[in-house]
């Protein structure tokens, strides 16, 4: 995302003084970025489709298929409407504080010729569009098995304008955190802490499921949970390494520095159990990974090899913990894990890549500061300056949003729909017959 | 005619029949369960989330035979279907009045 930013800066120089768009088209990097996108989007559909419907019961499995479906869909097109102008304004970049122009409502300011930087800023739109579908999709972990399609879609269209879309522009189109300086490669302020944290207000306000801590809820189809697991960890090569927008050096570095966060997490995970309860699990496993990729995510780009491991290795038991404290002892039923995995990860990541990013922690040195600061601690502050912002705006434009559905449509099913099973009560279809 | 009922351990399933088989036992009926004895319940654990599960996945089988047979099918079918470790399930043996071979109408011990 720096590096767009500067291009665009470039760009944006270079326009003023020509008088026409001055950039060429990169072919590398325009097929690294179509492709890129091609992974996002199935990161969504079907690896987290997938991963989220074995997690939940028999009765509820189509609910999850259905609803990261509708989703893609429909941040598609609140995307295309207006959520990618209120991130990136007319030029992709854009310098206001807060959100971007209204110049790219229903992609305006856009023809199959214009440029952002080396890429097509068609390209550039659709492959920002996967993560503004992915970030809602995430979501829908913290209130599995209960909420309404309807509350879900509306609650969805309406969490995408007023959190996503301008947080994505704080952080990435020209706002203030990115000005700040902010290192947040690919979405760990922008999509995990976001995500996150609406996940767990969701799951305050809705409250838990029936039964949840009396009644058993086991995964229903763990096969199918691995499989979607494996999914997305390739597709977050998509994700972190194109990112750089660019098929370049910085690229290649993020797709190292990920998969290598990946497999640490994912060992850690397992190890943990292992140490704690005697047996290795597969959903352990699998978490673990998740946990890695998700910490990973914002110092893809700041971060080197032996870093990355470190990240990867702390992001597995410090989720780890975090999942169990939640559940056991907060007895909160953020009933996927969303908040303790991809928001506590989300954290750790955005603030450990101001610690890794430094180049004076020989094997660990990173990429370096933002420009203008000259220390890990100048760094951090930025770093946590962003996570707190996040978190804070995200928390509390989700509880109003919550509260606005709810008097709209209602939030939650009711109880017999519940036990019932959201397949047969809202879609009037069961996901197996065997 | 004796009816006997066993529940086996299902990886035992294969063992048993053939078992079954060779002392000239050539029909039965399988159905898959789930229950308790002694061996209780085990606990499964979901990323912190612990769950006891109380029945145990068991298969349970039926053969009709004629009283001369029962010894040898209990002999069978303990030999087969031990491990020696708690859970290795039941043999119930009760009386059976009649039988009837549905085909041919033959009954009695001819229909088993």
């Amino acid at each position: 995302m720096k590096m767009l930013q500067k291009t665009a800066l470039l760009a944006m120089v270079m326009l003023a003084s020509a008088g026409a768009s001055a950039d060429e088209l990169n072919a590398a990097d325009t097929a690294w970025i179509l492709t890129s996108t091609a992974l996002v989007l199935f990161m969504t559909i079907p690896g987290l489709s997938l991963f989220y419907a074995g997690l939940v019961r028999v009765k509820n499995v189509l609910s999850i298929l259905m609803q990261c479906f509708a989703l893609t869909c429909l941040m598609s097109l609140v995307w295309f409407v207006v959520g990618y102008t209120i991130a990136f304004g007319s030029d992709g970049v854009e310098q206001g504080m807060w959100i971007g122009d209204f110049g790219n409502v229903f992609f305006a300011s856009m023809t199959m010729e214009t440029m952002n930087g080396g890429i097509p800023a068609t390209l550039f739109a659709i492959f920002q569009m996967t993560f503004a579908i992915i970030t809602p999709a995430l979501i829908l972990g913290g209130f599995a098995e209960r909420m309404r399609f309807s509350a879900m879609l509306l609650f969805s269209t309406i969490w995408l304008i007023v959190v996503y879309s301008p947080v994505c522009h704080w952080v990435w189109g020209g706002g203030w955190l990115g000005n700040m300086g902010l290192q947040d490669f690919a979405g760990g302020t922008v999509v995990h802490i976001t995500a996150a944290v609406a996940a767990l207000v969701a799951a305050l306000v809705m409250g838990p499921r029936k039964g949840f801590g009396t009644v058993a809820m086991p995964p229903h189809n763990l096969t199918m949970t691995v499989t979607g697991a494996g999914m997305l960890w390739v597709g977050w090569f998509g994700f972190n390494a194109g990112s750089a927008v660019a098929a370049d050096n910085s690229a290649a570095m993020a797709m190292l520095v990920t998969h290598l966060s990946a497999a640490s997490g994912s060992l850690a995970w397992m190890t943990m159990e292992w140490v704690r309860h005697g047996k290795p699990s597969v959903l352990g496993i699998v978490t673990g990974m998740v946990a890695g990729l998700g910490t990973i995510t914002p110092a893809s780009g700041s971060v080197g090899p032996a870093g990355a491991v470190l990240i990867g290795l702390s992001a597995g038991v410090i989720c780890y913990f975090a999942t169990n404290y939640l559940k056991n002892a907060l007895k909160i039923d953020d009933s996927l894990d969303v908040f303790p995995v991809h928001g506590v990860g989300g954290v750790l990541g955005t603030l450990l890549a101001g610690i890794f990013c430094s180049t004076q922690l020989g094997i660990f040195s990173g990429n370096g500061f933002s420009d203008g600061i000259d220390s890990i601690g100048g760094q951090l502050v930025v770093q946590a300056t962003g996570v707190l912002a996040t978190f804070v705006y995200t928390m509390v434009a989700t509880f109003i949003i919550l509260k606005l559905v709810d008097m709209m449509v209602g939030l939650r099913v009711d109880g017999d729909e519940e036990i019932q099973g959201l397949d047969l009560v809202l879609h009037d279809e069961r996901g197996y017959d065997l | 005619m004796k009816m006997m009922t066993a529940i086996i351990k299902p990886f035992k399933l294969d063992d048993v029949r053939d078992a079954l088989n060779q002392i000239g036992i050539a029909g039965m009926t399988v159905e898959e369960v789930k229950g308790y004895g002694r061996q209780k319940g085990h606990t499964e654990l979901y990323r912190g989330a612990e769950y006891l599960v109380e029945f145990q996945p068991k298969v349970k089988l039926q053969i009709a035979i004629s009283d001369d047979q029962v010894e040898a099918a209990i002999d069978a079918i303990c030999g087969a279907a031990r491990t020696g470790k708690i859970g290795d399930g039941k043999i119930f043996v009760a009386p059976l009045e009649q039988s009837i071979r549905i085909r041919t109408g033959e009954v009695g011990e001819d229909a088993l």
